[in-house]
């Protein structure tokens, strides 16, 4: 992640500061954030309606007779409660909070924004320069660079996901109608996970289709067909939901919003930092088993780096990590009181 | 049916509940009463299979809660205010509740009419007062139409209006054949809608027994009587063997007679009364005359101000 921004700030420092492309770049964003804003003002207009305090219907005008509660007019089904009501009712948990939208919407403005930014910039730079500046240009990790930095709203998404349920106290309320914790931690994991999987995939694709559009000629472009697009188009797509369900995991494990968000960002930001402070060849051993290179590696498609995991071998060890920090969570949501 | 078996839980070196054995039963209202901190909502959670036990066992309609097939339609609770996201509209942590146990949707719509929340049903749950907030979770309770109901401090934080409403609503639960559990630490307000009542303090059963039984035993229960004949009405009352008491205010207190029994004294004399109220205050002095007794009771209120000990 760092890694990539520095690649991406050389790109432009080298082609002489701010120019059309990067106008260009921030128009689009700033016309999504407008976008953005507008919807949600309009929402909020939604909710001013006047909340009427409304009182409980049996109780109006009577003196002593008792409340009498509607029976549910049909028998309890046979069996017991599966996995695909609790899938159900996660997905209407994920569906009906604000936060939810919110992620989401910044996960496609920076995913566009940023790459937009770039490749524009990109492309308006590129006749001016020193000849060769071009060589090693690669266009579809380019276009993915805002993807990739939307990896920390999916990760806010998955951390709420779970640490709202403890904030507001209705895990209790969870778990008094679903008793199988597992169970609801798993139907849990699939919702956010198939959203964020189908979510970060549209919007790496989206992402890497306006960023080729906007590198014209003569600058170079990539299509779906050249060597490595479409498995980095892929792969940053499937990066960034595993590091969706790897903040759930913390959220899991630590319960609280700010814990839980602080160190998923910790370990994208802080721990490279902390690394690079070793020898050098100590932390590029280290560095590879990076959620920030493995991720790099998937973007790339300029060959391989001998310092990387190949991008599924990468993807393969981050998986792994996500699934390690759930099944963390998982005993001690089993464990302890909840 | 509620069972409660040795039921205990330490929270590290502090005892919460300490061997609680108890049985609710259902058709009636059983009041759950104890001073802050005794561990009322401990005991709760514990019923619920939030909090595990560290030993004993409780279980509801015979099983334990996490063995209970549709635990929606079987129990249902209201262990805190705000139970839910803020964010989520109260239809919308309805429905959520209402599919995880396979519930019609209607269902949803019928418990917000119930409740009265109607109106404001697809507003977000965190712009709601205390009292809507408890109505709230009034309703996911009753959302599964359960056999048995929990209810710790159901009343906290209502106007008078809400809190007849809950007793009413807690009566006809009761009369419907259901097991009803609810925790209070006000006497007063369980004088008025229990039937029966488990007292704890410390973590400890002090007693379960039923609200009459507690209340013919209590040494403080009198009669008050208002009259403007009120001396030869007196003399009269002790001739039928009540103790009569002359208050300042000019009012009788009468012991060793009911209210009925008082009544039929002033018909017989043709006395006027301008009041005739069994003071059912009283159940709160056997409530404290009960817990005060309790071992070391005084020293652990004392015990869990201390810094150590708080949670
Ligand atoms: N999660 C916890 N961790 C540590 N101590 C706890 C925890 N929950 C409760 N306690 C302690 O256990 C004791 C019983 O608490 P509990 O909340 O069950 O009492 P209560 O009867 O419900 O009181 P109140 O009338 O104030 O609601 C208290 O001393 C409390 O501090
Ligand atoms: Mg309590």
């Amino acid at each position: 992640m760092t890694e990539l921004l520095a690649t991406a700030h050389a790109a432009l420092v080298r082609h002489g500061g701010p120019g059309h492309g990067l106008r260009f770049g921030l128009l689009i964003v700033v016309v999504l954030v407008v976008v953005a804003v507008v919807l949600i003002q309009r929402q909020r207009r939604k909710d001013r309606t006047t909340m009427e305090v409304a009182s409980p219907t049996a109780v109006t005008g009577d003196g002593g007779t008792s409340v009498a509660v509607v029976g549910l007019a049909e028998p309890i089904p046979t069996g017991h409660y599966h996995f695909g009501d609790l899938l159900r009712a996660e997905w209407t948990k994920l569906r009906t909070v604000r936060s939810t939208g919110w992620t989401l919407l910044i996960t496609v403005v920076l995913g566009l924004g940023i790459s937009a930014i770039a490749t524009a910039e990109t492309r308006a730079h590129w006749a001016s320069g020193p000849v060769g500046q071009h060589v090693g240009f690669d266009p579809t990790a380019t276009s993915l660079i805002g993807i990739f930095v939307a990896q920390f709203a999916v990760g806010a998404l998955g951390v709420l996901a779970m640490s709202s349920e403890y904030s507001s106290g209705t895990i209790r309320t969870t778990f008094s109608a679903a008793p199988n914790r597992l169970r609801v931690l798993l139907a849990k994991l699939v919702v956010f996970g198939v959203l964020a999987v189908v979510f970060a995939e549209v919007v790496s694709f989206a992402s890497f289709f306006l960023g080729q559009a906007l590198l014209t000629s003569p600058a170079t472009h990539a299509t779906l067909s050249s060597p490595g697009a479409l498995r980095a188009v892929v792969g940053c797509g499937l990066f960034v939901a595993a590091l969706g369900v790897l903040a759930l995991g913390l959220a899991t494990m630590m319960r609280f919003t700010a814990a839980a968000l602080s160190t998923f960002v910790g370990i994208l930001l802080i721990a490279p930092l902390i690394v690079q402070a070793l020898p050098t060849s100590l932390s590029e051993e280290i560095r590879r088993f990076l959620p920030d290179r493995i991720g790099a590696a998937i973007l790339t498609t300029t060959g391989p780096s001998p310092f990387a995991f190949s991008p599924w071998v990468g993807l393969g060890v981050l998986a792994l990590y996500a699934v390690g920090v759930n099944v963390v969570g998982a005993v001690l949501l089993v464990r302890r009181d909840a | 049916m509620i069972e409660a078996r040795g039921l205990t839980k330490h929270y590290g070196a502090k005892v919460a509940v300490d061997g609680l054995t108890f049985d609710v039963r259902p058709g009636a209202v059983t009041g759950f009463l104890g001073p802050n901190g005794s561990g009322k909502s401990t005991t709760m959670r514990m019923i619920m299979g939030l909090d595990a036990p560290t030993r004993g066992t409780v279980t509801v309609n015979g099983q334990r809660f996490s063995d209970l097939r549709w635990p929606l339609r079987e129990v249902g609770a209201l262990l805190e205010a705000k139970a839910f996201h803020p964010g989520r509209t109260a239809r919308a942590h309805l429905t959520m509740l209402a599919q995880t146990n396979r519930l019609p949707a209607r269902r949803v719509d019928d418990l917000l009419e119930l409740v009265g929340l109607s109106a404001v049903a697809d507003q977000r749950a965190g712009k709601f007062s205390l009292g809507m907030g408890q109505r709230l979770g009034i309703a996911a309770a009753l959302l599964g139409d359960p056999g048995v109901l929990l209810f710790d401090e159901p009343v906290n934080g209502l106007d008078p209006d809400g809190i007849r409403w809950v007793r009413h609503l807690l009566r006809g639960l009761a009369a419907e054949g259901r097991t009803v559990f609810v925790s209070s630490h006000l006497m007063s307000e369980m004088s008025l809608t229990a039937d029966e009542v488990v007292i704890i303090g410390r973590g400890r059963l002090i007693e379960q027994t039923t609200i009459g039984d507690l209340l013919a035993r209590s040494a403080h229960q009198f009669v008050r009587v208002r009259s403007p004949q009120a001396a030869s009405l007196a003399g009269a009352l002790e001739r039928d063997g009540a103790t009569v008491t002359v208050e300042d205010d000019g009012s009788l207190s009468v012991r060793g007679l009911d209210g009925p029994a008082v009544g039929e004294v002033a018909a017989s004399l043709g006395a006027t009364l301008h009041e005739l109220s069994p003071q059912s205050a009283s159940l709160e002095e056997a409530f404290m005359e009960l817990t005060d007794s309790s071992v070391d009771y005084r020293g652990a209120t004392a015990s869990t101000t201390t810094p150590t000990e708080a949670p």
